[in-house]
């Protein structure tokens, strides 16, 4: 049943209808960007049960690529070479900052197109520190440690008849709603069809998988290059909502707070990504009122503990499961239809 | 027998791992339509040849082929693609999947939607996503899991999931079916009725080459039976020639046994 998603996607739609506060609009917004980001890691991790442990880097790559095409650059290859690049309009620096991340993803799994596990997670941990050390020490490309900023915002522009600059953070709110919709639809659809069944059954049984002709390498290619591109989107929307990146974009915490918004809400499903995201972003600042940050933390990793030993499966498959009402308890994985952000009884076709 | 052509060629494959022979020397055909059981005691390289035949090990030595094509360095899923479709000795279903999803699973070969269909949601794949679970549900009809269709893989019974990995392996339109001791772990009935389906499969077209260790089973069923012992092929023939071979006799019960 689709009415879930429906009723929750008008729900988001309504909110800055409603809500005046505009520091709980930047609030979702940031969360937001981070579900993006979780939703694209939950299509490696929870469907090919491959956990990229860099994440983060494509997430990076995006903001960068995005900011240095919107602002333009002239770097210096050394030997009299040289690239000069002028401002490039917003959206176009956008897709750009998506196709660079997509590109990046499908170096990393042609990197470890033949190695799985443990192998695959290092591999991903050595990419976002590369990523890491470049964004931090080509200066003339990046500025370093001193950051790119005045990033131009979103825009629309056409020529003698609109033009507008999205300074403003309810625009921003519904890009960020737009492309997060965009994402999960396409995660949706990539996993509910062939692609999506040839994914899970690498993660299932990879040699049985094999001897029906799957191949297998290829679609965790194909996972890897989408997951890249989303969380590269998810980096252009941070970047020119921002306004400013620094290396520390690319550090190891951000892949962490992703992975454990898909774990607790839930791998391998749809909503889990998006109720863990929630919860893990608007948490904090729930607790900003009557509790100083040390206390937060605490609260936060014991919340953490606590989801990871009850619900082991995370809180969708988890409720899931409660309103199914049956004993067998059954993994919703491959099901299209399950939840647009609050899990519950939900039935594909 | 009438004459038939051979589809599979073993010729003189071998495979080492290090200093140990686990195949030497093997050579024999499978007969297009024919049921070809291989057998021999624990460690005779049953397994090992299925899995040279099927991509899974490259031989040391030797070629592989399949209607004339070369098999021996293609993937598994290449393999697949020739219509050589295997099943393993140890159970071997997507445990986390439905059963029908499990043959959907299957039959990846015969789909062939592109992405941009997908992302686009185009009634196309709508309508092979609907052909295909047709098709699923007929061969579980098949197999006799019909009323399992929506019960996870791994939550089966023993029994069931052997039924399961066979069906999966069906969905991928095979033309040669390799199943690997398929019936064990099955109780007396089970195997009753998968011997019936075993002859069924055959009936629509496909050839079987059969590990199995349940002697009675084997011999009833088989066309033909090939012995292997230490990596070597020490008898080929019908069941009847082979029971009454002295080196099939001496392989499984040692020398100088008394008539079994």
């Amino acid at each position: 049943m689709r009415w879930l998603e429906w009723t929750f996607l008008a729900f988001l739609i309504s909110i800055p209808l409603w809500v005046t506060d505009q520091y709980f609009i930047h609030i979702l917004i940031t969360t937001g960007i981070f579900v993006i980001a979780a939703m694209s890691l939950n299509l490696l991790l929870g469907y090919t049960g491959q956990l990229s442990l860099g994440h983060v880097a494509f997430f990076g790559i995006g903001a960068y690529a995005s900011a240095l095409l919107s602002l333009g650059f002239d770097v210096s290859l050394g030997g009299g070479l040289g690239i000069a690049v002028d401002p490039k309009p917003v959206w176009l620096a956008f897709l750009a900052g998506i196709v660079m991340a997509g590109l990046a993803g499908w170096f990393i799994g042609k990197l470890s197109f033949k190695v799985r596990g443990a192998y695959f997670v290092i591999v991903t941990i050595s990419f976002a520190e590369v990523t890491r050390m470049v964004a931090l020490n080509w200066i003339d490309l990046t500025e370093g440690p001193m950051a790119l900023s005045s990033i131009p915002p979103f825009a629309i522009y056409i020529p003698g008849l609109f033009e507008e600059t999205f300074y403003k953070k309810v625009p921003n709110y519904y890009i960020m709603l737009a492309v997060g919709t965009l994402s999960y639809v396409a995660i949706q659809r990539t996993v509910g069809s062939r692609f999506g069944r040839a994914m899970i059954a690498l993660r299932e049984n990879e040699p049985l998988a094999q001897s029906v002709g799957v191949p297998v390498t290829r679609f965790l290619l194909l996972a890897a290059v989408m997951s890249a591109a989303i969380a590269g989107a998810a980096g252009g929307l941070y970047a020119h909502y921002i306004r400013i990146v620094d290396p520390d974009i690319f550090l190891f915490i951000y892949t962490v707070t992703m992975v454990i918004m898909v774990i607790t809400g839930g791998k391998g499903t749809l909503a889990g990504p998006v109720v863990g995201g929630i919860l893990f972003g608007i948490l904090p600042e729930l607790l900003r009122d009557f509790a100083i940050p040390e206390v937060q933390w605490m609260i936060y990793g014991l919340l953490m503990i606590l989801i990871v030993f009850f619900l082991p499966q995370g809180i969708v498959p988890a409720v899931t499961s409660l309103f199914a009402g049956r004993g067998t308890r059954r993994q919703r994985d491959a099901q299209p239809g399950v939840g647009g952000g609050q899990p519950t009884q939900s039935h594909s076709e | 027998m009438a004459e038939r052509r051979a589809c599979l060629s073993v010729e003189n494959v071998e495979v080492r791992f290090g200093g140990l022979v686990a195949v030497s020397d093997l050579t024999f055909d499978v007969q297009d339509g024919e049921i070809l059981s291989l057998i021999g005691p624990n460690g005779a390289g049953k397994t090992t040849a299925f899995n040279v035949i099927t991509g899974y090990q490259a031989p040391t030595g030797g070629t592989v082929s399949y209607n004339g094509v070369v098999l021996n360095n293609l993937p598994p899923n290449k393999v697949a693609e020739l219509g050589l479709v295997r099943t393993f000795q140890k159970t071997s279903v997507f445990a986390g999947n439905t059963v029908l999803d499990n043959l959907l699973i299957g039959q990846h070969l015969s789909t062939s939607r592109k992405l941009w269909e997908v992302l686009c949601g185009m009634p196309s794949v709508a309508r092979e996503e609907s052909a295909l679970a047709e098709e699923a549900m007929r061969i579980l009809d098949f197999v006799g899991l019909a009323d399992r269709a929506d019960e996870l893989g791994g939550a089966l019974p023993y029994g069931e999931q052997r039924l399961l990995e066979v069906a999966t392996a069906l969905a991928a339109k095979p033309s040669l079916l390799l199943l690997d001791e398929p019936a064990s772990g099955m109780n007396p009935t089970e195997k009753a009725k998968f011997m019936g389906l075993v002859e069924e499969i055959r009936k629509q077209g496909v050839t079987i080459l059969l590990v199995e260790h349940d002697m009675p089973l084997v011999m009833n069923i088989s066309d033909r039976v090939i012995v292997l012992n230490q990596g070597s092929l020490i008898a080929n023939g019908t069941p009847a020639d082979v029971q009454g071979n002295a080196a099939v006799m001496e392989a499984y019960l040692g020398p100088g046994a008394p008539h079994a």
